[in-house]
């Protein structure tokens, strides 16, 4: 079975699982969360097809090398910054992203450059942003959130150069 | 949620026409539409899992207890609501189309900033999911448990970094938070 099938039926076996709860509340409950619901998803999907559709021009003008690239062998604060820059523009999914950090562990970026590039990139990736957060949460929430998470790769590179490599 | 159109779309639109424009003037028409029919398609692919995250989220803002939200991940909720938040980010199962719909209604019934925050970046920081399925086949086990070792005070300091920053920012409770 492959995982996307199995995401799937955890998926919609949550939405059957708590759409069961809401219905036991009365199906009028449940007919307005289902309502509501519907509503949220055509108020969605213009901005998702802006997302999906949008970020694969914006991936394509960051080809893959010029990440690679500023994931060099600059030790340091500097090569941590630049590992957190590289984060938050690397484009594409979690294979690339955990593909550009394997290449710069394997080449002789040092550890804790590579924790801060994983971890901006966790944080700030600019396609999951794009495609995911901002349609889904109050854009408030989301510069918020990018906002105060800014120091957050530093400090896990830090805590990397106190208690060492893996 | 949000009003389909705010700052933040019309920001996206802007940075998609230039990279298109670049992209045209790079790979010409051909290039365009291949980048094109390429995201169409994963786009139609998606769009259930998007349909599941709204009704997901729909159903829990409605069936989650609305005082006992906001009093366990409120802004009173102290160190615990922020606790709760990450332990409940690392937990859910899902991707994004899961976490974002839940984020939203939790914030709709009451969590603060804060904890959302906590939960949010706990999610990806922390959450099973993409480290099980993308980061362990990838970078290998021994990194992969180091890195979430070092990140597991991250999600309470960011939500509590997040509460600091958010009553300083916003003394007043504001009346609607679904301005963008």
């Amino acid at each position: 079975m492959s995982a996307a099938l199995l995401i799937d039926i955890l998926l919609w076996g949550s939405v059957f699982g708590v759409g069961l709860i809401a219905f036991r509340r009365g199906p009028p409950v449940f007919k307005a969360s289902l309502r509501e619901g519907s509503m949220d998803f055509v108020n969605i999907v213009p901005r998702i097809a802006l997302g999906v559709i949008g970020s694969g021009y914006i991936a394509a003008i960051i080809p893959q090398e010029v990440i690679t690239g500023w994931l060099g062998p600059d030790s340091g604060w500097l090569g941590v910054a630049t590992a957190v820059v590289a984060g938050a523009a690397t484009p594409g999914g979690p294979v690339i992203g955990f593909s550009i950090g394997t290449v710069a562990l394997k080449s002789g970026g040092g550890v804790p450059q590579v924790v801060a590039y994983v971890v901006a990139w966790a944080l700030f990736a600019f396609q999951r942003v794009i495609l995911w957060e901002i349609p889904f949460m109050p854009a408030r929430f989301v510069w918020f959130r990018c906002a105060v998470s800014v120091p957050f790769p530093f400090v896990a590179a830090a805590i990397a150069m106190v208690i060492g490599k893996p | 949620m949000r009003k389909p159109i705010g700052w933040s779309t019309i920001i996206i639109a802007a940075l998609v026409a230039v990279s298109a424009a670049l992209v045209w003037r790079r790979d010409g028409t051909d290039g365009v539409l291949d980048i094109l029919t390429h995201d169409l398609s994963l786009f139609s692919g998606i769009l259930p899992r998007v349909l599941a995250g709204c009704l997901l989220g729909a159903f829990i803002s409605e069936i989650l207890p609305h005082e006992k939200v906001s009093r366990s991940l409120g802004p009173k909720s102290g160190l615990k609501g922020l606790l709760i938040g990450a332990a409940f980010g690392a937990i859910l199962p899902g991707g994004p189309f899961t976490a974002y719909p839940v984020a939203s209604a939790l914030l709709a019934v009451g969590a603060d900033f804060g904890a959302t925050i906590a939960m949010v970046v706990s999610w990806t920081l922390i959450g099973y999911g993409r480290a099980v399925a993308w980061e362990i086949p990838i970078m290998g086990t021994d990194f992969t448990l180091w890195r979430i070792l070092i990140s597991l005070p991250l999600p309470v300091l960011a939500g509590a970094l997040g509460r600091f920053v958010y009553v300083r920012l916003y003394p007043k409770p504001l009346a609607k938070d679904d301005e963008s």
